[in-house]
């Protein structure tokens, strides 16, 4: 068991709203400010409605409202709503942009209930997960298992069979009671 | 939890309004079938409008911890989902509950307004009163909710929340009931005192009840359900947000550790045995017209 430095792994955890199927934050909200749009899904705040009581950041379990300390509403992930339905950008740029800017494109993006979708068939297929499933939200956003990178060398593989210029053996290196360059040529 | 001091506020003073109303109710309905003398008159309207204050500095308290009051008009709309949005309802409705009867008794008012003789004198302030009642305890029922319903903070999410919201507010408002009797009707003061004291002891042991259920708590989530990590021995080593966040200041009491540690004993102490021996020692101290000899005596 990995319990003592250095036998132990770092894990790097992004995390934001995850958009849940059944929204703790939404009912609570006295206002109506929070909600779920029935169309796709996405939980959002009505910024003109938000009272900014903060008691759906109590409600949410996994800590993705806060408060916007100058507009005194509550904020969250907004799954960029405005990139996404954003008909002047490029099909394939109509994404949140944390999955474009993510350079080793972590970030997947797509519907999760169309099981044909890029995310779906990699939850599927890759074990995706839901954070803290015991309390029923079911986040629509999922994780993948982290992927261990091992490389695993095999030791006929370390000398090369076909090697007739014998590329690992040690290179000849003159002694140092010979000549060298120095001593045989003149500047 | 770093709750803010105007929610503190909210809650302790609107429980003193609604224990209050609810101990001169108890008194109005224990002197109707003459088990206590009759108050003088201001006894019952002086009493609901001090009550009435309580819940309105509760209320005006409340607009302290919103990012925007001028928008608290909005929060009752969402009553078919949110026990805060219930609460914001009931309170006005308790509000105007307690205004009327304070009215009802302040011009001795009767069904007979309404042209209906029960015979019975005072029967209108009974029916509102029993309204105003019925909104105190339900408002009891909201303020206690609105933390219980909150099924992620497993120490908050039980049935003792409710009660323990209630229990307070009796005892609080039975306690100033006491105090507010001892200047105007020292008949009742015992009445009251005695109840205060049941309130007390009642709700210490709620209290204690939910301290034993919060030491034993079983944590529906880990930090491997929290990650999705499998591994018996996941440690969380930093908290991230290295120049804070909303997170770690609404969600940790910045407290130093001294008053963490003795804040439960310092709430046993002062919440419980302070204010019953201070009862104990008022009801039976004879210089202020307290003792038996001077139950009847009339006051002016």
């Amino acid at each position: 068991m990995k319990t003592e430095f250095p036998n132990t792994e770092t894990l790097h955890f992004p995390k934001s709203c995850l958009h849940c199927e059944d929204p703790p934050c939404v009912p609570v909200c006295p206002t109506g400010a929070s909600y779920k749009r029935p169309e796709d899904g996405i939980v959002l705040v009505d910024y003109d409605k938000c009272i900014g009581c903060k008691y759906c950041s109590w409600a949410c379990p996994y800590g993705v409202r806060e408060i916007d300390e100058h507009q005194k509403v509550m904020k969250k992930c907004t799954l960029c709503v405005d990139r996404i339905y954003d008909a002047t950008l490029p099909e394939e740029r109509r994404k949140p942009a944390c999955v474009l800017a993510c350079p080793t494109n972590a970030r997947l993006f797509g519907d999760v209930h169309d099981p044909d979708s890029e995310v779906s068939v990699a939850i599927r297929e890759n074990g995706g997960y839901a954070l803290m499933p015991e309390w029923g939200t079911k986040p629509a956003n999922h994780y993948l298992p982290r992927r261990k990178q091992r490389i695993k060398i095999h030791t006929d593989e370390l000398v090369r069979a076909d090697n007739p210029l014998k590329k690992e053996r040690a290179q000849p290196k003159p002694d140092i009671k010979e000549p060298s360059l120095d001593d045989v040529t003149s500047w | 939890m770093h709750p803010a001091f105007s929610v503190l506020f909210l809650t302790t003073l609107i429980g003193v309004g609604q224990g209050l109303f609810l101990a001169l109710y108890t008194a109005e309905v224990y002197a109707v079938v003459e088990l206590l003398p009759k108050p003088p008159a201001h006894f019952y309207w002086a009493g609901s409008l001090i009550a009435l204050a309580f819940l309105v500095g509760g209320l005006v308290a409340s607009f302290f911890h919103l990012g925007h009051p001028e928008r608290a008009w909005r929060s009752a709309a969402r009553w078919r989902t949110s026990w805060l949005s219930r609460e914001v309802i009931v309170l006005p409705l308790l509000m105007g509950a307690v205004f009327v009867y304070a009215t009802v008794h302040y011009f001795d008012l009767d069904l007979r307004v309404l042209g209906i003789d029960t015979g019975l004198h005072g029967d209108l302030s009974l029916i509102v009163g029993a309204g105003g009642v019925a909104f105190a305890f339900l408002l009891f029922l909201c303020t206690g909710m609105i933390y219980a319903c909150i099924k992620f903070l497993q120490e908050w999410a039980t049935w003792l929340t409710v009660v323990n919201y209630t229990l307070f507010g009796l005892a609080s408002g039975w306690l100033f009931a006491t105090a507010f009797a001892a200047y105007v009707a020292p008949e009742f003061t015992r009445f009251f005192g005695y109840w205060t004291v049941i309130a007390t002891l009642a709700v210490f042991v709620t209290r204690i009840a939910s301290l034993i259920r919060n030491g034993r708590i079983k944590r529906k989530s880990t930090l491997q359900t929290a990650i999705g990590v499998r591994h018996r021995t996941v440690t969380q080593k930093a908290q991230g947000f290295l120049g804070g966040s909303f997170n770690t200041r609404e969600f940790f009491h910045g407290a130093p550790v001294s008053v963490f540690r003795s804040i439960k004993w310092v709430f046993l102490v002062l919440v419980f045995p302070v204010p019953l021996i201070l009862i104990w020692a008022g009801l039976s101290w004879r210089g202020v017209g307290l003792g038996e000899g001077l139950y009847y005596q009339v006051v002016s």
